[in-house]
């Protein structure tokens, strides 16, 4: 009995008593999430456009932070770096299409997947080899990004927010209410839609594959870019994002692989879940239940419904 | 030229079944196992011992038992690491809950254990499948190494919550432990390990196999003909656990001497699904030889510069390491997604119509 009451009612009434802290944890979760979404929205772009599974979207993230921080080092203007290592995720889209995805083309989604991990490993052997393997700090200050905190007195208590961390939503939002756009209104956007539904009738009507997937690559490095920039501005840059970036492929599962709102809406339901459980349950087991709660969120999830919240009912079911 | 099949005849069924039913491979796997077994041990150093062949033996077992799974069955996971890692705290409590019984008795054991954990976790793979499944394997992943961090029963209540390899004797001998000399543990992680391809590859040429291939190459029709793919797909997990199980425990126990949680972390799932990916999806050779390649390619690169007498830092060699290694998988890809097996498969058939083309 004793053990039921700590599972069902404790965490609730530790809710009811202090209000405060959990909306504190509400945030944190949101916040996480964001940062979790930020990551799935690159995932779900190239998912889209090339069906390719795109497990260096993480390390992508890390680079693209990596060389505007590395520029700035060598005394490049901020804002300069930031135009420059806009060039090169350019430059990576192009010859990640030219290289990989173009001799690949047809072949089984496991290898083009497969393909992905060995692009992960190159990268983050050049990531060190150019810029160092040691964590960096972000150049919060030279791009104009906010810090210190807020504190809201709210619920008899005090709620505190970073001023990066609302930062960092309103720019999420930002970014996915114009690439929604950019997907809605634009020509280029009608011919990735295009592509996203079939590759065969786009070629037929004259899309060019090779110009989708670049463009689409070159998007996804905008949003490892931003990423980037928001999470090094919170903790550092440093490799070991590259593991948070798997936290992306609950997200996914959660909001389904082709939406763009549902890897919103995942990564902050994972983000969310996450905290609260860790905040409210995590003791009763210990602690660190952070590391493996997403997936099984995500694996309870698939059990119900594997198409996602927003995903198109294409899934193989066995 | 040398490699003619031409004159030797089969006259039973069992010669025509027969593993190696070339002469040319029989001598070859002879020769091979001369070496392994009387060359190495012989003229090896210790360094050769234990700094490539039993690491090399220890990946190739580990990457048979992913093999099984991704390879032969199609089911993809990310959770090899993970299951190492039960095999060898499962060996480990096992040994110090009994330290009377025989320590290999206890290896194998130790396999039965992460085969049941495994098919487990296997089972969200009668649901889903593919990338879907190498999250569901993820979950695995994270879990089982939290468990390792924060279940203390598993490594006695140590104050480090490392496990420590006791000593243990066979035949008198100690093979584990501080005691232990490099041939002898290499001896035994030898005749596991060649013990054991020669099982998997008998379970995969009979029916077991078979069933595992008809459900990777279209699982509908598979169910269609009678196969039931909630057994096998269970069973390619379990057996697919059970050596990666047995893998982490000779991992542990004969090569590292001790553990910790950080060694089975996501990074030896993908280590591992380098080796099957470069080596073959769905050979057991090629299991050997991407686990070669990708183990031992590190050290040489590490080694290269120094013998060349070029003045490159450690740190940055280790980088070009990672480089290789992603570049070596692309390009794998993109000229021969069958990996080094078919290549070694393409170069046999060219010298058995030597000197024609085909």
């Amino acid at each position: 009995m004793d053990i039921l009451y700590q599972i069902f009612v404790d965490p609730f009434v530790q809710m009811a008593t202090a209000p405060d802290l959990l909306v504190q944890t509400l945030w944190e979760g949101l916040v996480a999430g964001v940062l979790y979404a930020l990551i799935a929205l690159g995932f779900v772009l190239i998912f889209k456009a090339s069906g390719v599974f795109n497990f260096a979207q993480g390390i992508m993230v890390v680079f693209a932070a990596l060389t505007l921080v590395g520029l700035h080092e060598q005394g490049v203007p901020a804002f300069v770096a930031l135009a420059i290592t806009i060039v090169v995720m350019f430059g990576l889209a192009f010859l990640v299409e030219r290289l990989v995805l173009r001799p690949l083309v047809n072949q089984p989604d496991i290898i083009l997947f497969m393909a992905t991990f060995g692009l992960t490993y190159f990268l983050i052997g050049l990531g060190e080899l150019v810029f160092g393997g040691d964590p960096k700090v972000m150049i919060a200050d030279a791009l104009f990004l906010p810090k210190g905190a807020i504190d809201i007195k709210m619920l008899g208590g005090f709620v505190s927010l970073q001023k990066i961390d609302v930062a960092a939503a309103v720019i999420a939002s930002l970014m996915v209410l114009g690439l929604g756009l950019f997907f809605q209104k634009t020509r280029i956007g009608r011919a990735l839609r295009a592509v996203a539904d079939s590759h065969r009738a786009a070629l037929s009507v004259g899309i060019s594959l090779e110009q989708i997937w670049v463009i689409v690559w070159f998007a996804a490095g905008i949003v490892a870019l931003a990423t980037g920039i928001m999470w090094g501005a919170r903790s550092d840059v440093s490799f070991a994002l590259q593991i948070i970036a798997l936290k992306a492929l609950p997200v996914l599962i959660l909001g389904g692989f082709t939406s763009i709102p549902g890897a919103i809406v995942g990564g902050v339901v994972i983000g969310i879940g996450e905290k609260l459980g860790e905040f409210y349950w995590g003791p009763l087991l210990g602690r660190g239940i952070e590391s493996w709660l997403a997936y099984v969120i995500a694996l309870v999830f698939l059990l119900f419904r594997p198409q996602g919240l927003f995903g198109e009912r294409i899934i193989e079911r066995v | 030229m040398f490699y003619r099949e031409a004159g030797q005849h089969k006259t039973t069924y069992a010669a025509d079944m027969a593993a190696f039913p070339v002469l040319q491979d029989r001598i070859g796997m002879g020769v091979i196992l001369a070496v392994a077994f009387v060359g190495l041990p012989a003229f090896g150093n210790d360094f050769l011992l234990n700094a490539v062949m039993i690491p090399f033996l220890v990946f190739s077992l580990a990457a048979i038992g992913l093999n099984i799974l991704t390879g032969y069955t199609g089911l993809l996971s990310l959770g090899t690491g993970a299951f190492m890692g039960v095999g060898a705290y499962a060996c480990y409590k096992l040994t110090t809950l009994f330290p009377s019984v025989n320590i290999l008795i206890w290896i194998i054991t130790s396999g039965f254990v992460a085969a049941a954990v495994g098919a487990l976790f296997g089972l969200p793979s009668l649901r889903i499948k593919g990338f879907y499944l190498a999250v569901a394997t993820l979950a695995a992943q994270f879990f089982l190494q939290w468990c390792f961090i924060r279940v203390p029963w598993l490594y006695n209540n140590n104050a480090s919550g490392a496990i420590e390899v006791p000593l243990r004797t066979l035949f008198g001998l100690p093979v584990t432990g501080a005691t232990a000399t490099a041939t002898t543990r290499y001896l035994v992680v030898l005749a596991v390990v060649i013990l054991m391809t020669w099982a998997a590859s008998n379970l995969l040429r009979g029916r077991v196999g078979r069933t595992f291939m008809a459900v990777r190459d279209m699982d509908i029709a598979a169910e269609l003909i009678g196969i039931r793919l909630l057994a096998t797909k269970l069973t390619a997990f379990a057996v697919s656990s059970f050596y990666c199980g047995v893998a982490g425990a000779l991992m542990v126990f004969l090569w590292y001497g001790g553990a910790e949680a950080e060694v089975f972390d996501i990074n030896q799932s993908f280590f591992i699904l380098f080796m099957i990916i470069i080596g073959g999806l769905g050979s057991l050779t090629g299991s050997f030889m991407g686990a070669a390649l990708i183990f031992i390619l590190p050290i040489v690169l590490r080694e290269m510069p120094a013998a060349l007498g070029l003045p490159v830092r450690a740190a940055t060699v280790e980088h070009l390491t990672f480089m290789t290694v992603g570049a070596l998988i692309i390009v794998f890809l993109v000229l021969e997604p069958m990996g080094l097996a078919r290549l070694w498969q393409i170069g046999k058939q060219k010298l058995r119509v030597w000197p024609f083309p085909y």
